[in-house]
């Protein structure tokens, strides 16, 4: 029966094709929409636990200004550190290794090309503590460091950007008054959290930048690995007491600095994809609501139009329940079949998205069964009603019905 | 002869107070099994009325119905539509055939609430299309067959269930005589070769005469209740 019921249902959506399409498009809308939204999310949520693995879950940020969550260079006005405190926390027991850092946005000239991009400037440690290896090259040295020689390391980027393919060891690089010589080439890392381009970048010594682009001794962060065999949160407290006692905050002050590790901002950014991703679904709610009273709507007025054909079924010895339940199979197919069409859609939405974004796409079984099972539900909840009204029909006014 | 349907005092009647109106008003009737029966009178003479109870698709508002020796008057819809389902076959005036469904479908309709498998619903509305002699139609759909042929398909899905009755309403209404005096000859047939009881309402005389039993209804009320001329022929 319910077979049958199907193969009637299957026949009259076939024969109203625009109708159909027209009806079921609110479901279409809200599935595709939630499945976009979802996949997308989980597949930038993925490349956050992903971008914070590659930084290592032992990795703390030090920076000056009270606490804030945001992109990098977005620190208040607290007095920033110098390379002397980098200095002090580089004694502690519980510090690994440590880089500090300044950034400067410049434009670096090679020839006739040229590339905007950031200059980063640290020490030797830089790239052990950010994870980062070099493609070509070597890196520069505590002594080049130290005299604050022009030498510099390049990202994949302004790699291309300025050289092409070809290999930009030993070539000079002009940034503002400084020839810099090119010594090594930074291996590719992909887009950041926060979907920057982290090879759009010049690495330099630390006291090169400091002298000849920002003149002055300010370090903005401080990248710290803790040491090996010892918790976050013990070389958490520590650094926070070297830092209050460098920049003599009395008991009743709060801390002028914030430390951060990666995994706190991987929770944040999380919670911002998940609010995001909620705000977005709830929209996708509405629209499968809307597109669930299009379906009753359209029902109503199918059992309007066949009352006469609801009259012969019930004349031949149909029941009330079969009746209502080819009515009720009839919409269940039509919001399934807008549920399969919003999956597929949704799916090619967030394929293209992720392309886009630099993102892993990530389809996740669970919530395709779901959408799955919520556009039948769909059909159900908004399908009653009027399949009801078919199955209460009397049979003599129903066969008199014109 | 065993009675098959009968009416103890039925009475039929719409609305209340002032506008009731009594559509029968104790009607006594019996209908023995095999017989040919026609019914006849004017307009709210009452004679639809009392096919549609006989049909199972109304009930009196007062007496009793026995439909095969059981009460039948206090049954659910759904009950109703079981014995409708089993026992009964309607031809209508209008046909009433499913629009853009082939004729072997539209046969095939009972059988499906039947429960009928695929393949044993397929052989028996052939072979109901082949007895009204449509054998060779089967994939036609009501809008590419004549009246005639339409009204033969809805006698074949009446008589796909394999009906005790087969109910008829005004069933040559819609045709031409010609027509009308075939689809009176295959009911005749179907009556006498199958043993179907046949309760066909008409309002013309000539197609009354093609059944054994008259019964007149006027105002609610049988007033005449004799042989047809068929039952002489």
């Amino acid at each position: 029966m319910i077979a049958e019921a199907f193969r009637l249902a299957a026949r009259s959506i076939i024969r109203n094709k625009l109708r159909s399409f027209l009806t079921i498009l609110g479901i279409v809308i809200g599935v595709a929409a939630v499945i976009a939204m979802v996949t997308v999310g989980q597949g930038s949520s993925q490349q956050v636990s992903a971008s914070v693995e590659a930084m290592g879950s032992d990795v703390l940020v030090l920076r000056p200004g009270r606490r804030e969550f945001g992109p990098p260079g977005a620190g208040g006005r607290a007095r920033p550190f110098t390379l002397r405190d980098a200095e002090a926390l580089a004694l502690l027991p519980e510090v690994g290794a440590l880089a500090p850092i300044v950034t400067s946005s410049q434009t670096v000239i090679a020839g006739n090309a040229n590339a905007a991009t950031q200059i980063t400037g640290s020490t030797p440690d830089w790239l052990g503590v950010t994870n980062w290896s070099l493609a070509a090259g070597r890196n520069f040295t505590p002594a080049e460091d130290n005299a604050g020689l022009a030498v510099c390391l390049l990202g994949q980027t302004v790699r291309q950007t300025l050289f092409g393919d070809a290999d930009p060891v030993g070539q000079t690089v002009r940034i503002k008054s400084i020839a810099c010589q090119v010594v090594g080439l930074l291996a590719p890392k992909g887009a950041g959290s926060f979907g920057q381009d982290q090879d759009d970048v010049v690495a330099m010594p630390i006291r090169l930048l400091q002298r000849r682009l920002a003149g002055d001794t300010d370090v903005s962060t401080i990248q710290i690995k803790v040491a090996g065999g010892v918790s976050v949160q013990e070389a958490s407290s520590a650094i926070q007491q070297v830092m209050r006692e460098r920049r003599r905050l009395s008991i009743d002050k709060d801390d002028d600095f914030s430390l951060t590790d990666m995994k706190e901002i991987a929770t944040m950014l999380n919670s911002v994809n998940s609010v995001l991703s909620g705000l977005l679904s709830s929209v996708a709610a509405v629209s499968l609501l809307v597109g669930g009273i299009g379906i009753m709507n359209i029902m109503l007025v199918s059992v309007t139009e066949r009352t006469r054909e609801i009259g012969i079924r019930l004349a031949v010895g149909a029941s009330a329940r079969q009746v209502l339940t080819q009515f009720l199979v009839e919409s269940v197919a039509l919001s399934l079949l807008g549920g399969i069409i919003g999956i597929l859609v949704g799916l090619a939405m967030a394929g293209v998205a992720s392309r886009f974004m630099a993102i892993p796409f990530v389809a996740d079984p669970m919530v395709i069964l779901g959408a799955f099972g919520f556009s039948a539900l769909v059909g159900v909840i908004f399908g009653y009603f009027p399949a009801r009204r078919a199955a209460r029909m009397d049979p003599i006014e129903a066969l008199r019905h014109q | 002869m065993t009675t098959l349907i009968e009416f103890r005092n039925v009475s039929r009647v719409y609305g209340q107070g002032e506008a009731e109106v009594r559509a029968l008003d104790g009607v006594d009737l019996k209908v023995d099994r095999g017989e040919f029966v026609a019914i006849m009178g004017p307009s709210g003479s009452g004679k639809s009325t009392a096919m549609n109870i006989i049909g199972c698709l109304d009930r009196p508002t007062g007496g009793q119905y026995l439909f095969d020796g059981t009460p039948v008057e206090h049954l659910s819809p759904d009950a109703r539509a079981l014995l409708r389902r089993h026992y009964l076959g309607f031809v209508f005036q209008g046909f009433n055939l499913l629009a853009r469904t082939s004729a072997l479908e539209n046969v095939e309709l009972p059988l499906i609430y039947k429960g009928l498998p695929r393949a044993d619903r397929e052989a028996k509305a052939r072979a109901a299309l082949a007895k009204v002699g449509l054998q060779g139609r089967e994939g036609h759909h009501p809008s590419q067959l004549s009246g005639g042929q339409q009204q033969r398909v809805a006698i074949a899905r009446a008589l796909a269930g394999d009906p005790m009755v087969i109910l008829a309403d005004e069933p040559t209404g819609n045709l031409d005589t010609q027509r009308s005096h075939e689809i009176m000859g295959l009911l005749k047939e179907l009556n006498r070769d199958e043993g179907i009881t046949i309760v066909m309402v008409t309002h013309e005389a000539d197609i009354a005469a093609h059944a054994r039993r008259l019964v007149v209804f006027t105002d609610g009320r049988i007033t005449r209740d004799e042989p047809a001329e068929g039952a002489v022929a």
